[in-house]
This record gives C-alpha cells, sequence and structure tokens, in this order.
C-alpha cells in the first residue's frame, strides 16, 4: 500500500529515520553479522589466535548427542507449552464467551499473569512446587504423588511446563475470546435452528472458523516456548538436573557465558535465528493467505 | 443468547471460577508467603491465611534489602521504572518518526531501510545475545543505564505499528495541511499526533510490561547493585538454596516486582487488549 500525496523534502526523512536505522545497525546488524563470522571460527584454548572452519562448528554441533538432547527437550516441551496452553485457554474462552454476567472479573483475572515478569513465575513456581515446603507439591503427597523436581528429571520438565503454560494462559484467552466474539451470531442460531447440539456446533461452525486464530496462535506460542521462557528456565530448574530442562535457548547462553566457547555458540546462535526466520515466514504466509479470503 | 439453558450457564460460570482459582493460586500464595514471618514461611503446608508480618517484610527489603546480599528493592523499583519507561517511551518516539518517514516521504533507500527494519523482527535478543554483549562492552556501555535501556529501544513491531495506522489516514488529510500552509512537522505535530493517541496509549501498556519484565539483558549487562532491576534483585536473593532463603523476604520482593505491570495492565485494560491484538496484526 502507498500514499498517493507526500511531503517533498531531501533532508527530512534521512533525519527522521536516523534514530531508528542507527540503533539497529548497532545493536541488530553488527552482533548478527558478528555471530556469523564467529559461528565459521574455532579460537585457540588462550583466545590469542582464531581460525576459519568454514561449516566445522555446525557439524560438530549436529554430531553432539547434547546438542541433539537439547533438540529433543526442546520440541518436546514447546509442543508441551503449545497444545496445553492453547487448549486450556481455548476452553476458558468458550466458556467466558458463554455467559453473561461477571464477564469482566474472569477476564481481569485471566489476564494478570501476562504481567508478571517470565523470571518471577520460574520463582513463585519453583515456591508451590518446591520438595520440601510448596503447597502443590503437599496436595501432591495427599493424592499419592511424591514431587522432587530437583532429582526427577521429568518432573522437572513438568514445573517449566506448567510455569509456561500458566502466563501464556492470559495472551491466548484474549485472542479466543476476540476471535469467538466476532464469529456472528446468526451462523450459530441457524445451525442450533437445524436442531444442532452444542458439542456439535462448537466442533462444525466455531471450531472451524476459529482455525485462523488457533493457527497464528499456535506459531506465536512455539516462538514464546522456544526463546521467553530463558527466564523461566534459568529462575527454577536452571535447566537441571543433569541436561534435562536444558532448552535451546538456555544453552546458547551457558555455553557462550559460562563454558566460553565463542564458535560453538555463534553456531547455536544461528542455528536459532533460521529457527526463527523459518517460524516468521510461516506466520507471514499465513496471513497473506487469510487477507485473499 | 440463542437458548436458555441454565445448567449449561450454571456449568460455564463453575469452570470459569476453577481457572481463576487456579490462575489465582500462584499470586495469592505469594501475597500469604510475604506477610508471613521467616518460621511461618517455612512450615509445610504453607497457611492460606495472611499473617501479620505484612508491614515488617515489605519496610525490610524496601529500605534495607534481603538475603545475602544488601541491595534495597526500592533502588531497584526506581532502576526498573527508570529502565521501563526509557525504553516505553524511546521506543514509541523513534518508531513514530521513522513511520513517519517511511509512509510520507519518497525517498531513495526507502524500501533498503524498511528492509532493514523489518528484519529486526526476526531476530530477539536472545538469540543474538553473546555478540551483542560483545558489542556493548566493546563500545563500554556496561554498567551503564544507557546500555541497559538503548539496544532494547529499536524494534520493527511498533514500527509496523504506527505504519499501518498511518496507511489508514485519509490522503485528504495531507492535501488540506498542503494547502493551508503546513510543513511536514507541522502536519505530524497536528494532525498525526493527536490522531495517534489511542494507538500511543495502547502501545504504552505493552511496552512498559516489556521494559518492566526484562530479564536476561539486565542479568549481563549490570554487576554493580546500584543498578539491579527488580526482576534480576529476586534472582539473585534466591541463589543460595533453599535452606539460606528468606521466603517471606523473596516474595515480598516479588509482589512489589509484579505489582506494577500487573496493575498497568488491569487498569489500562481496555488499552491492553487493543494494544496486543494491533500489535501482532
Amino acid at each position: 500500500m502507498e500514499k498517493r500525496v507526500r511531503f517533498d523534502s531531501k533532508l527530512l526523512p534521512y533525519l527522521l529515520i536516523a534514530p531508528q536505522i542507527a540503533i539497529t545497525l548497532v545493536f541488530f546488524f553488527w552482533p548478527a553479522g558478528q555471530a556469523l563470522w564467529q559461528s565459521m571460527q574455532v579460537q585457540d584454548a588462550f583466545g590469542e589466535r582464531t581460525t576459519f572452519v568454514w561449516f566445522d562448528n555446525f557439524i560438530t554441533l549436529f554430531n553432539d548427542d547434547a546438542y541433539l538432547e537439547s533438540f529433543k527437550v526442546t520440541a518436546i516441551f514447546s509442543t508441551a507449552v503449545s497444545v496445553l496452553g492453547l487448549s486450556l485457554s481455548l476452553f476458558l474462552a468458550v466458556k467466558a464467551d458463554k455467559v453473561i454476567k461477571g464477564t469482566s472479573i474472569y477476564r481481569t483475572i485471566l489476564i494478570a499473569p501476562y504481567a508478571v515478569a517470565p523470571a518471577i513465575v520460574g520463582v513463585l513456581w519453583t515456591f508451590l512446587m518446591s520438595p520440601s515446603l510448596g503447597l502443590v507439591t503437599h496436595w501432591l503427597s495427599l493424592v499419592g504423588v511424591h514431587w522432587d523436581h530437583i532429582l526427577d528429571s521429568k518432573q522437572a520438565l513438568g514445573l517449566i511446563i506448567v510455569a509456561a503454560v500458566w502466563k501464556q494462559i492470559s495472551y491466548n484467552f484474549i485472542f479466543f475470546l476476540a476471535g469467538l466474539q466476532s464469529i456472528p451470531k446468526s451462523l450459530i442460531e441457524a445451525s442450533s435452528i437445524d436442531g444442532a447440539s452444542p458439542m456439535r456446533r462448537f466442533w462444525d461452525i466455531i471450531f472451524p472458523l476459529l482455525s485462523p486464530t488457533t493457527f497464528f496462535l499456535f506459531v506465536v506460542n512455539m516462538v514464546y516456548a522456544f526463546f521467553d521462557t530463558f527466564a523461566i528456565v534459568d529462575a527454577s530448574t536452571k535447566g537441571g538436573p543433569g541436561r534435562a530442562t536444558e532448552i535451546l535457548v538456555y544453552k546458547v547462553y551457558n555455553e557462550g557465558f559460562k563454558g566460553l566457547d565463542l564458535g560453538g555458540s555463534a553456531a547455536q546462535s544461528v542455528v536459532l535465528m533460521l529457527i526463527v526466520i523459518g517460524l516468521t515466514v510461516v506466520q507471514f504466509r499465513y496471513v497473506e493467505r487469510k487477507v485473499q479470503y | 443468547m440463542i437458548e436458555n439453558r441454565p445448567f449449561s450457564t450454571f456449568l460455564a460460570h463453575l469452570v470459569l471460577c476453577i481457572g481463576v482459582v487456579i490462575v489465582a493460586l500462584p499470586l495469592y500464595v505469594t501475597f500469604v508467603a510475604s506477610t508471613l514471618s521467616a518460621e511461618q514461611v517455612l512450615q509445610s503446608p504453607i497457611s492460606l491465611i495472611p499473617g501479620d508480618q505484612l508491614l515488617n517484610n515489605y519496610k525490610t527489603v524496601l529500605f534495607s534489602g534481603a538475603g545475602n546480599q544488601s541491595a534495597q528493592v526500592g533502588r531497584m523499583m526506581v532502576n526498573s521504572l527508570i529502565m521501563a519507561l526509557v525504553i516505553a517511551v524511546g521506543k514509541i518516539v523513534i518508531s513514530m518518526l521513522s513511520a513517519f518517514a517511511i509512509v510520507y516521504f519518497r525517498f531513495p533507500g526507502r524500501t533498503l531501510a524498511f528492509w532493514l527494519i523489518f528484519i529486526t523482527l526476526m531476530l530477539p535478543v536472545e538469540v543474538r545475545i553473546l555478540p551483542t554483549y560483545q558489542v556493548i562492552s566493546d563500545l563500554k556501555l556496561l554498567d551503564s543505564y544507557f546500555g541497559l535501556t538503548v539496544p532494547l529501544i529499536a524494534s520493527a513491531t511498533a514500527t509496523f505499528l504506527f505504519r499501518q495506522f498511518f496507511l489508514t489516514m485519509p490522503d485528504e488529510l495531507v492535501e488540506a495541511a498542503k494547502i493551508d500552509g503546513a510543513g511536514p512537522l507541522r502536519f505530524f505535530k497536528d494532525v498525526l499526533f493527536p490522531l495517534s493517541k489511542t494507538n500511543i496509549a495502547a502501545l504504552f501498556v505493552i511496552l512498559f510490561i516489556y521494559g518492566w519484565n526484562q530479564y536476561l539483558w539486565p542479568l549481563l549487562i549490570t554487576t554493580q547493585e546500584s543498578l539491579y532491576t527488580v526482576v534480576i534483585g529476586i534472582k539473585r536473593m534466591i541463589s543460595g538454596g533453599d535452606a539460606a532463603t528468606e521466603w517471606n523476604l523473596v516474595m515480598a520482593t516479588a509482589m512489589l516486582a509484579l505489582l506494577p505491570p500487573v496493575l498497568v495492565v488491569i487498569f489500562m485494560q481496555k488499552w491492553f487488549v487493543k494494544g496486543l491484538v494491533d500489535s501482532e496484526k
């Protein structure tokens, strides 16, 4: 889309756009370029000499069992967070769309977790599920579940999934509710007159009409689980026990800052960038398709 | 309402109540824990009735610090506020200006500039964290408010939001302004800015929360306690392990850290929902 009428000025537009371009170049392109460059280099043990090795770092990376394991953990984690988060919030949104009284009270409480910092979400759930003094741990022990995420790697993964889903419910809920409210009531009335049961109406009319929202949210949730959950992991399990909850973003940080393996960490950054670019392209192709409807 | 089914309405309320209880539980337990004494908080199961140490705990963390560090949470909150405000206002200003340039002018390099900004959408901080850190340290910006805020100010999202919005503005506005002899800056100040107010408010809510809740970036950039934000402060408080952690004080700090953004969301709910839905279009 273009404007038909414009202002004429040689210098002004450059001045207006300069701050953003300057920050973008210095803090985005320079670092990203360095990451690309470093991902093809190997530094010796003393950091004095660097050798250009083409794609060796990437080959090493994909032959590294720990890295592949981290890929697997990330895949399980992000799928669980997306599927659980989406189904819970869709369920709540459908109910909230149904009731007339009290919607604003429910909505106000349900959107609160959005504002809580991921790091604090991690701390809160660590406290609730702490093996020695957690409230949820206590309730679980009443039904015979022994919870100790410090030792049990499956439970550690469970902890970060619960924390990540809890935070994301707000976001999904808002979008589902907006999507539900934009479905024309006449469609539902018509099917109701035709004798369709509420279940039938949901699966045959509401759910298909919501599918653009669902798909969009799925991509957003994947991105969220991949990248924004760093703070949740760092504030709760720190990737442990062992490497059980070391998702990809956490591994980049761990190896870059603690292990100081520049080449390896840069190669991991590049892989992550490719994943983000892939997800963004998927999202935009979908946006284009929606426009054509 | 399509049909009146009292039972199904009742069921919907029941489900929502359960959902609300589950969502609110962590926040409520945090509040209760922040009002207990150090001994009470270590009892399992923790009581669900608030204790009487509320004022004491909050006074302790706000003015004298807690745990294995002496930094005051009051100071940290000021840092968080500075960070959130600079990021929110800075992002709005620079993205509004660049969107204005991209939409209302034609100049060589316009498409290139557009793509340069667009591509940054694809690179979250977490992905390029180590090289960005190196750049900041090369520029000697570690441990400064500048290093803490400015690198996070550039974002494509806000620029896009303003671009989309400006594109929906009728062309007649520009024509009228031109006939009346107003230059581009005058047009921006007297026409575009007043018309953008609701968008600015909506974006402000989202960006304030974004800035306040930053974690990885301040964790790397700040080494001095005087620059810690409150989110970082909490992290440092619990690093001593379960036994050494004064959970009642940690939870009081957590309450202080989560209240400002939660209140912003609740009281500016209308803007918040608008901002969220718009920025993802």
